[in-house]
């Protein structure tokens, strides 16, 4: 990493890269509106496919939320270097006078503000859905430390399929088994705070998540710089 | 430009392709030594009745399987980092040969883990945490062959696909560790005891035997398979390089 200017001059960069994509999805509402449409949509189709043969929601709800969450991750975080695919804008990203790892950062940032907006979307729906009420303590922690590691990976393969054939398949299908790790741990957490388990049973789960995010933080930090290095 | 290919070779027989021949005559050899040992060589396990007894053999097979898969998988993240450091698409194409053979390998774990499961568990399927992180391994490596079509740039493909090889393998032991949280049905043949697993048995010197040949074996038929593939990526460069010329 080179700090020219010291941590907060580099966090600064990082903070430009994060503005800029936010600025750019207030102007032109494109990624969080599917985002939200397609995870609205998703619950009603699960909430309508285990209607009759559940009886109570608290058996798939854990698995409901996060598959969703999963699933509409996949929509932003495609945007997230598509768009400046598409719109022609990657090379002048990538000439900015920055060290790529800030893109990385600031990239990161951006995807895990539009997918942890989402996820609050899903909860609320959810919750009169399906009756549950999900906005409890544990519960909000374990989402938070699950969309980290999933937009800390999902960002790096985004960035690694934006320039591909075929882009928008490619990407569910390289990041999704990389989830597992993070969809287990999160379906166990969701359904533990449902039966109202204490900490000492759920502390296991936010370990295997703490360790998730840290390990692939790193590792995505490291191995972004190799992506773009012809261009 | 780098040149990726050596410069033209002579034509006929050459020392590499006879070592070739033999490590594949090696590898049949020992395939068949290995079904001898695992089928007729190694004792019924004692503890174990009818189909089930019958189905105990599938272990020296799915354990030789496994082995590959396992050293396929390791391989592909040596290739990954050596190509990434030195940039040598001979280490990218090790990893693909290792990727391709080790899928083989993980799917023959599966298939011969799932044949042993149905007369011994009485189902196909269950979401055991060595069961589970070998159906993701799979797909995880699947992922990979098919980033690897997605991108044209020969180059840029063998540095995403070392990118990503690395980052799916560390993925592999949190997902086994996430699984193994929930309870294990799947037995220990060697090492800790599991007092839950179904199916056990304990191994004997003669079928320890049959496993090392197996093991051994296995290995054999990897080295020949990855060799074989690694010279045929080799190739399929060299004449993509030639077409380009032409063109």
């Amino acid at each position: 990493m080179r700090l020219n200017g010291g941590a907060l001059a580099y966090l600064g960069k990082v903070a430009a890269v994060l503005i800029k994509d936010v600025r750019a999805e207030l102007r032109g509402r494109e990624i969080f509106s599917t985002m939200t449409a397609f995870s609205v949509l998703a619950v009603l189709i699960f909430g309508m496919a285990f209607d009759l043969r559940v009886p109570r929601a608290e058996m798939i709800a854990p698995g409901v939320l996060w598959v969703v969450v999963l699933f509409t991750g996949v929509l932003g975080l495609n945007r997230s270097f598509g768009a400046e695919v598409d719109r022609g804008t990657l090379p002048s990203l990538l000439l900015a006078p920055v060290d790529r790892s800030a893109l990385y950062f600031g990239k990161m940032l951006a995807n895990l503000i539009f997918t942890l907006a989402t996820a609050l979307v899903i909860l609320a729906v959810m919750f009169f859905i399906f009756d549950l009420n999900l906005f409890q303590p544990y519960n909000l922690v374990a989402m938070l430390l699950g969309v980290i590691g999933y937009v800390g990976v999902g960002t790096l393969f985004a960035a690694l399929t934006a320039n591909s054939r075929a882009r928008e398949t490619l990407l569910p299908i390289l990041l999704l088994p990389v989830m597992v790790p993070v969809f287990v741990s999160g379906v166990a957490l969701t359904a533990g705070v449902l039966d109202g388990k204490a900490w000492e049973d759920l502390s296991q789960w936010f370990g295997i998540l703490a360790a998730f995010d840290a390990i692939f933080i790193v590792v995505a930090y490291l191995l972004f710089d190799l992506i773009w290095e012809d261009a | 430009m780098r040149s990726a290919m050596p410069q033209p070779r002579p034509v006929g027989w050459r020392g590499i392709d006879i070592l070739q021949l033999i490590l594949s005559a090696l590898a049949v050899a020992a395939m068949t030594v290995s079904m001898w040992a695992a089928l007729y060589y190694a004792p019924p396990a004692s503890n174990l009745a009818g189909d089930e007894q019958l189905a105990q053999r599938i272990f020296y097979i799915h354990m030789g399987c496994n082995v590959g898969a396992l050293a396929g998988f390791l391989m592909s993240v040596v290739g990954s980092i050596v190509y990434l450091v030195k940039r040598d698409l001979d280490w990218d194409r090790v990893s693909q040969a290792a990727i391709e053979v080790g899928l083989v390998c993980g799917m023959g774990t599966i298939l011969t883990g799932m044949f042993w499961a149905k007369p011994t568990w009485n189902t196909y399927w269950t979401w055991d945490p060595r069961l589970t992180t070998s159906a993701i391994t799979v797909l995880v490596y699947l992922a990979y062959l098919l980033f690897r079509n997605g991108i044209d740039n020969r180059h840029t493909r063998a540095r995403f696909a070392s990118i990503y090889a690395l980052v799916a393998f560390l993925s592999v032991p949190l997902t086994f560790y996430s699984a193994r949280i929930f309870r294990s049905i799947h037995p220990v043949v060697y090492g800790a005891e599991n007092v839950d697993a179904q199916g056990g048995f304990s191994v004997g010197p003669t079928m320890t035997q049959a496993l090392h040949i197996n093991l051994i074996g296995f290995c054999i038929l990897f080295s020949a398979l990855l060799v074989l593939r690694w010279r045929q990526l080799r190739n399929e460069d060299a004449v993509a390089e030639l077409r380009e010329e032409i063109a």
